[in-house]
């Protein structure tokens, strides 16, 4: 489903990625681990496409298109959807204006009809209720005012909504108390499907008790220095990342 | 906070109306006659051996000066001035040329003395740190009286000097650059001083170098019904750095006098130049008789690539201060400060504040105000910020705060911001207030009275800008906010 | 400078021309008319040197002086109202007023709404009528000079007055249009006294045809006597060609809510004058616009907002949008006499440059006197945030929409804040503005 193949990324003129490579197979749970500063973050914005990444080199491949010439939009079309670390309020944009506008954009974008209003509200509403998001959030701004947690909420209830082929969970436990990361890791785990891959990034082990991965690769120094099991998240947990670290200094 | 004691302890001492500075200094002058028109000028000339085209330079300001204007838009009044009842040149007649130290007058060495600026090299180094020197260029009246270090920094290749010395040692840098920041037809008091001055330093620093030492000038006006018209000219050639700090006193006296200052800097590629003043001028007595007119033309060009210009003020003294040390960040990736302490009471008039001008890519600005008005006094910040057509990415952030002190007083805020470009960013706050009462009652319920409260509330709201300061100074201006502000509470 | 004579251009000659020929037909006191022609011919048009007139400069934008419009024949008026399209969505009692001049036939004066009563401005200058006394409550306007020539032209326009006690629940729409193919000017005079205690919501709007020099000068003068409760909503229509002068006067009492909010959209030149003076102790008063500009438009929003009186609270908020080669300006000025101890004075201007060619300036000003005042004010200006950008589009909205629905919810908030929370046929009238502007940006 997703292939990055050698993907070198700049930031005013710093390097972040360093030639990673990553394959992710349909209905995948790959998690992503690494310490703080090794490009965790850099590598979910340019998969989603934010501008201020510059990518010298190498590709990304989502369904055999290579998405690195789309505008985030398309690539949201085209089924990438990211959960932001931290979800940027908009003030003055209600909440169910801007699911609207997502979910009909993206179904105008593939040829499908919009929906009519009450349709559109019944399915926030049965994914609202899922998540535990009362109705008087809906009704606020967007993120404007909402807890970590509940912004976190918010993402996954969109992700749900959008029904995107590749979701991206950037470090969605920070923040979260041990109720709240349960509640978003059912969320995500409500969404498994075969035709549906994740990426999960984390800096702990914690997340992936609730969401349990196919795959873990360890990332230091812009690129994937090993990859494995489940059981790889358990050894860094035990060890810590210093060991990598190390390699990253070398 | 030992030095907020300090503060206190220092209020305690001084009588309401007590300016420290205002002694005279008993010394045979030599001046120009009274009033201005060429033959004074070319008096003045004269008197410095001046080159011909220095003199030429002077007489076409003069003729430009005679056909403008004096600004009537800063929120200051008073009475008209006569510019030809003033004195232009005032000289100590001892004064003739000094070639060291020991040929200055020892009146002059004392008064300097009990400003606590003492200029023979010696005294200055018992017990300091060489890197905590300090090198000053000792300005009294229309003349400078002494350089120090002159030889250490020479040996890192600065140039400081008089102006007055400059034009005679290096002609090539003063016609170089002299003008090319605050041109001779800028503005009323700029024409004025480049007919007129008669002296102020000189700062040359070569590429690369890092100035070994902080720079000073020290003002001093002192003789009657003399106007002082000191002219700066600061350049800090690519890669280097300099921080030069200036302080102002004067006699107290009933009149009020005119002091018309240029500062021009010019900071090519790379290069920093930190400016900082501690101005402290005579501010007339409580009922507003007497003080010094402070109508002063600061500004800085950012010429080069990523270069620096930091002014940090500290204005306590003068009857009126008009006065916008500004930025002209033309260099891409260039960078302008401003800090500013402006603290009235009194009847002092206080219209100040800065202008940033972005004119290359990725620039940077941030200015800091904070206004302390007291008794009778105005207080006024006025500022300037504008981004051109191509000045992509330019950042600004400013912040201007005002404290009341009493209801006699008035704080006012006049901000411009233009921006003709889409990317860049501008931000301005700025807020007016009083010390909260819960703020003051808090303090006083563990133990310090009103004025102490006060002092160390002032204190706090200053801080910001207090830090930017070269330390020994940062104490020193301390110092004075409180002093300015002595019998301003109840 | 002072002492040097002033010299008159072909336009300041023109206008003299035109004062000359009309004061003599222009009802009430030619005196008073004279008298307020001479501050203006004292002064001449303002231009960039005069400092409230910096950024908006008169004198070189009026290359001709438009002749003060005649009536229109009503099927021409009734016309022109009905291409109006602002608040009709909106029950209201409407007031027209087509080229300067009160339209009978296309009004609802048959019924107001109980307590309100109304003359038009023409017959209050002829018949010399009483309240007239209360115009010019504001000093620091009658010092201006597009005030002085609104006095020295004044027409028409109506002269309203809500009895104390009443809730007038109907709002009042004064509607403006200015029709025909030739550059007319207009000058129309409007005073509202709101009795004590009672309550009222004003709607002004404003269309003027595209591409004609149209030059509209509009004062409105509010009195508000204590307890009152005001709204007043305004949309400035202009059209493209139009060079607009407005004036709004807020004189508050006691314990009074007052807010006006004015949406300026697509003008060829508006400068919109708003003076608020605080009176009387306890009020607030809320002075909101929202400013849509492309091409090479101008507007210019300048307030001078006196607290006299302690205890008073005002919030000022603005918002524009440029695009193009488009001119916003926004002055501001909050000052706060030694007497009104305890002012809470927030003022905030926020403009988004939308393209390299636009240009937005902000004067925020603080004069304050008291000490014991909370006083701020903030500007900014800046692009569109570009990581609320990405977030949007992150979620598969292309750009131009993205952008769209960013700008519209930062226009919004000056709506937010001013209209009722419930009143929601309210805002969409005035959001309308903003929406038709961004579907027209495209």
């Amino acid at each position: 489903m997703l292939e990055i193949k050698n993907l070198v990324v700049e930031i005013e003129g710093n390097r972040i990625l360093n030639g990673l490579d990553l394959t992710i197979n349909n209905g995948e749970i790959a998690a992503i681990m690494g310490p703080n500063g090794s490009g965790k973050s850099t590598l979910s914005y340019v998969i989603a496409g934010k501008d201020e990444y510059e990518v010298l080199d190498g590709e990304i491949i989502l369904d055999g298109q290579n998405v690195l010439e789309m505008d985030p939009a398309e690539r949201a079309v085209a089924g990438v959807f990211l959960a932001f670390q931290y979800p940027l309020e908009i003030p003055g944009v209600a909440t169910m204006t801007f699911l609207k506008a997502a979910l009909n954009a993206q179904r105008k974008a593939r040829g499908e009809a919009e929906l009519t209003t009450p349709d559109f509200i019944k399915r926030v509403n049965e994914a609202a209720q899922k998540l535990a998001i009362p109705k008087e959030m809906l009704k606020r701004a967007l993120n404007v005012g909402f807890s970590g947690g509940e912004k976190k909420r918010m993402e996954i209830l969109q992700m749900a909504l959008l029904e995107p082929r590749f979701c991206i969970l950037d470090e969605t436990d920070s923040g979260l108390d041990i109720d709240a990361l349960r509640i978003a890791a059912e969320g995500v785990n409500a969404l498994r499907s075969p035709d549906r891959s994740f990426l999960v990034i984390t800096h702990y082990q914690r997340l992936l008790n609730y969401i349990v991965p196919d795959s873990v690769h360890v990332m230091a120094g812009g690129k994937i220095v090993k990859s494995g099991g489940k059981e790889l998240a358990l050894e860094l947990e035990a060890n810590g990342y210093a060991d990598y670290k190390a390699q990253e200094a070398a | 906070m030992p030095a907020v004691q300090e503060t206190i302890d220092r209020v305690k001492e001084i009588d309401v109306d007590q300016y420290k500075y205002g002694f005279e200094t008993i010394i045979e002058m030599e001046k120009a006659p009274k009033g201005l028109n060429e033959d004074i000028i070319r008096f003045i000339s004269a008197k410095k051996n001046e080159p011909e085209w220095m003199l030429e330079w002077r007489l076409d300001a003069y003729r430009r000066w005679l056909t403008m204007q004096e600004p009537d838009w800063a929120r200051v009044n008073y009475p008209k001035i006569d510019f030809n009842d003033l004195y232009y040149y005032a000289a100590p007649k001892s004064n003739e040329a000094p070639k060291s130290l020991d040929e200055v007058d020892p009146e002059i060495l004392k008064t300097y003395e009990k400003l606590g600026i003492p200029l023979r090299e010696q005294e200055m180094l018992a017990g300091i740190a060489p890197e905590n020197r300090v090198a000053v260029d000792a300005v009294f009246d229309s003349v400078s009286v002494a350089t120090t270090f002159k030889k250490e920094l020479a040996e890192a290749g600065v140039i400081f000097c008089s102006i007055s010395e400059a034009v005679h040692e290096h002609p090539e840098l003063v016609k170089k650059y002299l003008g090319t920041v605050v041109p001779k037809s800028d503005n009323f008091y700029a024409s004025l001083n480049s007919a007129v001055f008669t002296d102020g330093s000189f700062v040359y620093v070569p590429p690369g170098v890092r100035c070994p030492m902080e720079l000073s000038t020290y003002f001093r006006i002192n003789e009657k019904e003399t106007g002082q018209f000191e002219r700066t000219l600061i350049i800090a050639d690519k890669g280097s750095y300099v921080s030069y700090l200036e302080g102002c006193t004067a006699p107290q006296r009933d009149e009020n006098q005119l002091h018309a200052a240029v500062v021009e800097l010019v900071a090519l590629d790379d290069a920093e130049i930190k400016y900082s003043t501690v101005q402290n001028w005579y501010p007339g007595d409580a009922q507003g008789k007497g003080g010094i007119y402070n109508f002063v033309t600061k500004r800085g060009d950012c010429r080069g690539k990523n270069s620096i210009i930091t002014w940090t003020q500290v204005e306590t003294g003068s009857a009126i201060t008009w006065k916008y040390p500004s930025c002209i960040l033309r260099g891409d990736g260039s960078r302008g400060e401003f800090y500013s302490i402006a603290v009235s009471n009194g009847r002092q008039q206080i219209d100040s504040g800065t202008k940033m001008i972005h004119l290359g890519k990725n620039t940077t600005s941030r200015i800091i105000s904070k206004g302390i008005s007291a008794g009778h006094s105005e207080n006024t910040y006025r500022g300037l910020v504008s981004a051109h057509r191509k000045a992509s990415g330019a950042r600004n952030f400013t912040n201007c705060d005002s404290l009341l002190i009493g209801n006699n007083c008035g704080a006012h805020t006049v901000p411009y911001i233009e921006s003709k470009n889409a990317s860049a960013r501008f931000e301005h706050e700025a807020t007016t207030s009083k010390i909260s009462d819960e703020q003051l009652f808090y303090v006083m319920q563990r133990g310090l009275d009103e004025e102490e409260a006060v002092a160390l509330i002032v204190n706090g709201f200053v801080k910001d800008v207090l830090q930017k300061l070269p330390m020994e100074f940062a104490v020193e201006a301390q110092k004075l906010i409180s002093i300015s502000l002595e019998g301003s509470v109840g | 400078m002072a002492d040097m004579e002033r010299i008159n251009t072909p336009v300041e000659t023109a206008i003299a021309e035109h004062f000359a020929g009309a004061k003599a037909v222009l009802p009430g006191d030619a005196g008073a008319r004279e008298t307020a022609f001479a501050r203006f011919a004292e002064a001449g048009l303002p231009h960039r040197r005069v400092e409230e007139w910096k950024y908006t400069d008169l004198r070189s934008v009026m290359r001709e002086a438009a002749p003060l419009a005649p009536a229109l024949a009503d099927d021409d008026a009734v016309a022109a109202l009905e291409a109006s399209p602002w608040f009709a969505g909106i029950e209201a009692a409407r007031i027209a007023i087509a080229n300067g001049h009160v339209v009978a036939s296309a009004s609802d004066f048959a019924d107001l709404p109980e307590g309100v009563s109304l003359e038009t401005t023409a017959q209050a200058l002829a018949s010399g009528h009483p309240d007239l006394a209360a115009l010019g409550a504001i000093p620091e306007a009658s010092e201006n000079i597009a005030y002085a020539l609104n006095s020295a032209f004044m027409s028409d326009g109506v002269v309203i007055r809500v009895a104390a006690g009443t809730k007038v629940e109907t709002p009042l729409h004064l509607r403006f249009v200015i029709t025909g193919d030739s550059a007319v000017a207009t000058a129309t005079r409007t005073l509202v006294i709101v009795e004590k205690g009672a309550s009222v919501t004003l709607l002004e709007s404003h269309d003027s045809a595209d591409d004609v020099a149209h030059q509209p000068n509009n004062v409105v003068e509010i009195v508000a006597e204590d307890e009152t409760e005001i709204a007043h909503f305004r949309i400035d229509g202009h059209g493209s060609g139009a060079q607009a002068l407005s004036t709004l006067t807020a004189h508050l009492g006691a314990h009074v809510a007052f807010d006006t909010l004015n949406m300026i959209a697509r003008p060829g030149l508006v400068r919109h004058q708003v003076f608020m003076t605080f009176a009387g102790e306890h009020s607030k008063g809320g002075v909101r616009g929202a400013t849509m500009l492309g091409e090479r438009q101008h507007a210019d929003t300048t307030l001078f907002v006196n607290h006299v009186a302690p205890h008073c609270e005002s919030r000022e908020l603005f918002k524009t949008a440029l695009d193009g080669n488009a001119t916003g300006v926004f002055q501001g000025r909050i000052a706060v006499a030694k007497e009104a101890q305890k002012t809470d004075g927030q003022m905030m201007s926020a403009a988004v440059l939308l393209s390299d060619g636009a240009t937005m300036n902000n004067k925020p000003e603080l004069e304050i006197f008291a000490d014991d005042v909370l006083c701020a004010h903030g500007a900014t200006c800046g692009e569109l945030d570009d990581d609320l950008l990405f977030y949007l589009m992150a979620r598969g909205i292309p750009r131009p929409e993205a952008e769209a629905l960013l700008i519209e919810s930062f226009l919004g908030e000056t709506v937010e804040e001013a209209v009722d929370e419930t009143d929601e046929a309210m805002r969409e009238a005035l959001m309308g503005v903003a929406r038709t502007w961004l579907a027209a940006r495209g």
